[in-house]
């Protein structure tokens, strides 16, 4: 379990700014003007990023401001290493 | 109130009404040439003939006045011109003097809505439009219509098929209120001159010739005679001064600059290239390109080539950029046909240059008047919101199904050019753009030769000869099926939602006044 | 992957909509950046987006390279571990001052490569000469190790360690940019001049890189998509010389086919350097007709 309030990322265009904050279980919110679009993948890609990090659960949100695939999993994939190493940002 | 009895689907495979109440029957589009072939007659609309006494004056004092003295009433047409762009003040204070006198039901029939006029979204709500004809929509409007609070369909018309349904009198307009931006007692009328000089005033052309009724309206009333006329006297009924026809920043707007974005600076470099690869950048070329991103930036590419090879080109046409003037004026065109002027940097050029035609909306594009500019295109540059893999372009519903854009002179342009181009990014905000069947079509893929995206060229199977030709100059040809794959493995594929309702919110007309498809409510 | 690497474009690599376009641009090879470009605050965010997209994007037939946080910072061992793994075709090594900071550079990349399952070398080094002292020990760094195919050249860093100042005309870097070349082409390596740093001005850019080109640089690093172009038209061989290049060619495989070991145009010897160089120049002149 992560134990620190973390961000990733910035709100540039293409990129997203990722944060996210302890919890047991995956809460997700995401926003976006694709977020609609993309619902069940943004749920399916959340929910692998956790996994590989071992992680049962954490409170995700995502501003997504039009950000590819490979971006979105690696600003999540950075916050929540940085929320798992205390780095207070 | 049932709006609509019946859909059928059209030959595109979309639903399209046969019939809707308050704006009668509708034949489904049949292909691009179906209402061109075989040559048959139709009826022209005329607007009546009157006379007036001589020695008498057009002029009358106040909007209010003019409206009264039109003999406007509520359930009529008026129509309007978007010359002004996002300036324009005088839709919005016609409309309000109308409310104001109690005239409600209205169809308004303008060549298009701009971010002007946001507020007739309220007008709707409170009963004083109740249809609309129009290009575009954008905005609160837009949204307003794609909820479903305009209660009879929007008719989306190209600009071709707007001067078409006038001249055949599928729309008649009852009042044209005319924004003259230079304007002489008797109404002679021009674009190109005064503090609100907004360059062509093509589509007010045609409104002026078949309205029963026409109002110029005026910020810069100048003594008789007025030189340079683009709407002469005789077909304006009364002239009303104003203090400004809006907002003189928004309409006397600069030339139009070269996006300075790799991404579009790539696509418009090889969207260059196909042309060059095509062998149509040959003398006595002509070509339109838009305003906007990449297809202006072609216009860049295009102009360095004529000049390096020394080739003269015909004309250019279509909305008319400062860029095309300074291509006319360093001798790369004998001529700029200009239906309308995109910034109003060429204002100077039409009323000094000779060479520099101002146009009407049917002798730009009406595809059946007897021969109309955009039928003698070599090529035309075109943007895009997305685009299927059956090259149907989509310029007007977003990806969440909203009215956000305009139908423009898109179809027109690309089915009268020899080599119709469109560019577009192959992903925006991470949602791809090619997709197997776009939200709305506007433009039918038989009429569009290449897609140009930055990711590679994908080129419609029926130009095998252009598909060549771009192998062999060595351009990044890829099957369109392949090129989307290949973005959708950056960007995941989208769920597009299918429409929450059957309603139909807005009806897109190919420019013959076939139904092309169909806009359906949204929550 | 290409032979002739006539551009190198930066990426920063922080920034996802320029390295979700780096493959459009039409550069012989990227650079995405983990050095300057990003923040302090920022490099683990860097690091992760650059594998990601490493792992990812199809770059084409672009050469890609990563240039890594230097050695002495507490970035540098994270970013190999993070980069080797996702196979770029090499990682740019900056502040290279000598041999062994090379040999120290190899060695971790040689475990990592172990620990991934790959053949030592498969990721290639490119040494960043930018201090005095690199430039004094410039042959030895271009020979120390199998493993550098390329030398780089960095203006900005040289010119301040020099304590002198960067100009238009670039005089000051006249010295080191004849060395670098040298000792690459010493020791059959590529060399890349340092950037051109003002984006509006093309001509400079042109007239600069056509400069280099002459003192034996192979490449050029651009800093703007739009410069891309502008580095290949300098690169770009001359008529006489194309039609002179396909002649020797043409005569050295007609000896042999011949079995002739003596090639002779127009009644005069051509020597093997010769012949090389001019199927460079065809190279180059097949490469100017490109289009990615």
């Amino acid at each position: 379990m992560i134990v620190q309030v973390a961000q990733a990322g910035t709100l540039e265009s293409s990129d997203c700014l990722v944060t996210v904050s302890p919890a047991p279980g995956l809460e997700l919110e995401w926003r976006g003007p694709s977020a609609s679009l993309f619902a069940g993948r943004n749920r399916s890609l959340v929910e692998t990023v956790l996994a590989e990090k071992g992680l049962e659960g954490a409170k995700i949100i995502v501003q997504d401001q039009g950000a590819l695939e490979v971006t979105l999993r690696a600003r999540i994939g950075t916050a929540l290493d940085r929320a798992r190493k205390g780095a207070n940002r | 109130m049932g709006q609509e009895n019946r859909r059928v689907l059209n030959s595109l495979g979309r639903s399209v009404p046969t019939f809707i109440d308050g704006l009668g029957a509708f034949d489904p589009y049949r292909g691009p040439w179906s209402r061109l072939e075989g040559g048959h007659e139709r009826t022209h609309f005329a607007p009546p003939l009157k006379g007036r006494m001589p020695q008498g004056s057009k002029v009358t004092p106040s909007l209010r006045q003019a409206i009264e003295a039109s003999g406007l009433q509520s359930g009529m047409t008026v129509s309007f011109h978007h010359h002004l762009r996002n300036g324009d003040a005088l839709l919005m204070a016609v409309l309000n003097e109308c409310e104001a006198m109690g005239i409600a039901d209205l169809t308004v029939a303008p060549s298009s809505l701009t971010d002007a006029h946001e507020g007739v979204a309220d007008l709707v709500r409170r009963g004083v439009v109740r249809q609309i004809h129009t290009s575009g929509v954008r905005g609160a409007v837009g949204k307003a219509i794609s909820r479903g609070e305009v209660e009879v369909p929007v008719v989306i018309r190209s600009h071709g098929g707007r001067a078409r349904a006038i001249e055949e009198g599928s729309v008649v307009i009852d009042v044209a209120f005319l924004a003259a931006p230079a304007c002489d007692p008797q109404g002679n009328m021009t674009g190109a001159l005064g503090p609100s000089g907004c360059g062509s005033l093509g589509y007010a052309q045609t409104d002026a010739r078949h309205a029963r009724h026409v109002v110029a309206v005026t910020d810069h009333l100048v003594p008789q005679p007025l030189r340079q006329v683009s709407i002469p006297q005789y077909l304006v009924d009364q002239v009303v001064v104003v203090e400004s026809l809006g907002d003189a920043s928004k309409i006397a707007t600069g030339a139009a600059r070269i996006t300075r974005s790799p991404v579009d600076l790539k696509i418009a470099q090889d969207a260059y290239r196909l042309i060059a690869a095509s062998e149509l950048l040959a003398p006595a070329v002509s070509f339109q390109v838009g305003a906007g991103g990449a297809s202006l930036a072609v216009a860049a590419f295009v102009r360095d080539h004529m000049r390096q090879k020394g080739i003269k080109g015909s004309w250019g046409c279509g909305g008319i950029t400062g860029y095309m003037v300074q291509m006319l004026e360093e001798g790369l065109f004998e001529a700029l046909y200009d239906v309308q002027s995109f910034d109003a940097a060429v204002c100077q050029s039409l009323a000094r240059n000779g060479n520099h035609i101002e146009i009407d909306q049917s002798w730009y594009a009406n595809p059946l008047n007897r021969g109309c500019v955009v039928h003698n295109l070599d090529v035309v540059v075109l943007a895009a919101l997305e685009v299927d893999v059956d090259f149907n372009v989509n310029v007007m519903t977003g990806h969440d199904g909203v009215l956000r854009g305009a139908s423009g002179g898109h179809c027109d342009t690309a089915a009268g050019a020899k080599l119709a181009i469109v560019v577009a990014p192959s992903f925006r905000g991470g949602v791809p753009s090619i997709l197997d069947r776009v939200q709305t079509v506007v433009t039918p893929g038989e009429t569009v030769d290449a897609i140009v995206t930055e990711r590679g060229i994908a080129i419609n199977p029926r130009r095998k000869d252009l598909a060549e030709a771009a192998r062999a100059a060595r351009l990044p040809v890829k099957e369109i099926a392949d090129l989307k794959k290949e973005v959708e493995a950056l960007t995941g594929v989208p769920e597009r939602a299918e429409p929450d309702s059957d309603r139909v919110v807005a009806v897109v007309e190919y420019r013959d006044g076939t139904l092309i498809d169909s806009v359906f409510q949204v929550r | 992957m290409r032979a002739i690497l006539r551009s190198m474009l930066y990426i920063p690599g922080n920034s996802p909509s320029m390295i979700q376009q780096a493959p459009v641009f039409g550069a012989d090879s990227v650079l995405l950046d983990l050095e300057d470009a990003v923040a302090l605050s920022e490099k683990d965010a860097a690091r992760d987006l650059v594998a990601a997209f490493l792992k990812t994007l199809d770059f084409g037939g672009q050469v890609v390279t990563v240039r890594l946080n230097g050695a002495d910072t507490p970035y540098f061992e994270d970013d190999l571990r993070a980069v080797i793994p996702c196979r770029p075709d090499a990682v740019r090594l900056p502040k290279c001052s000598s041999p062994q900071d090379v040999r120290s550079c190899d060695a971790l990349m040689t475990e990592l490569e172990r620990k991934n399952g790959l053949e030592p070398g498969t990721v290639k080094l490119h040494a960043m000469i930018e201090t005095a002292r690199g430039l004094s020990n410039v042959q030895a760094i271009a020979d120390c190790c199998p493993r550098v195919t390329a030398l780089t050249l960095g203006g900005q860093d040289l010119t301040a360690d020099m304590g002198v100042r960067k100009t238009r005309e670039g005089t000051e870097l006249f010295t080191a940019r004849c060395l670098v070349a040298l000792a690459a082409r010493a020791a059959g390596i590529a060399a890349f001049d340092t950037v051109w740093s003002d984006v509006n001005d093309n001509e400079g850019l042109l007239e600069e890189t056509r400069t280099v080109i002459g003192l034996g640089f192979t490449g050029k690093a651009a800093i703007h998509p739009g410069q891309v172009a502008w580095i290949h038209r300098a690169f770009i061989p001359e008529p006489g010389e194309v039609t002179k290049a396909r002649r020797i060619v043409e005569a050295a495989e007609a000896a042999e086919a011949r079995g002739k070991g003596v090639i002779a145009v127009d009644g005069k010897m051509v020597d093997a350097p010769i012949v090389t160089r001019a199927r460079h120049t065809l190279e180059m002149a097949r490469l100017a007709e490109e289009v990615l």
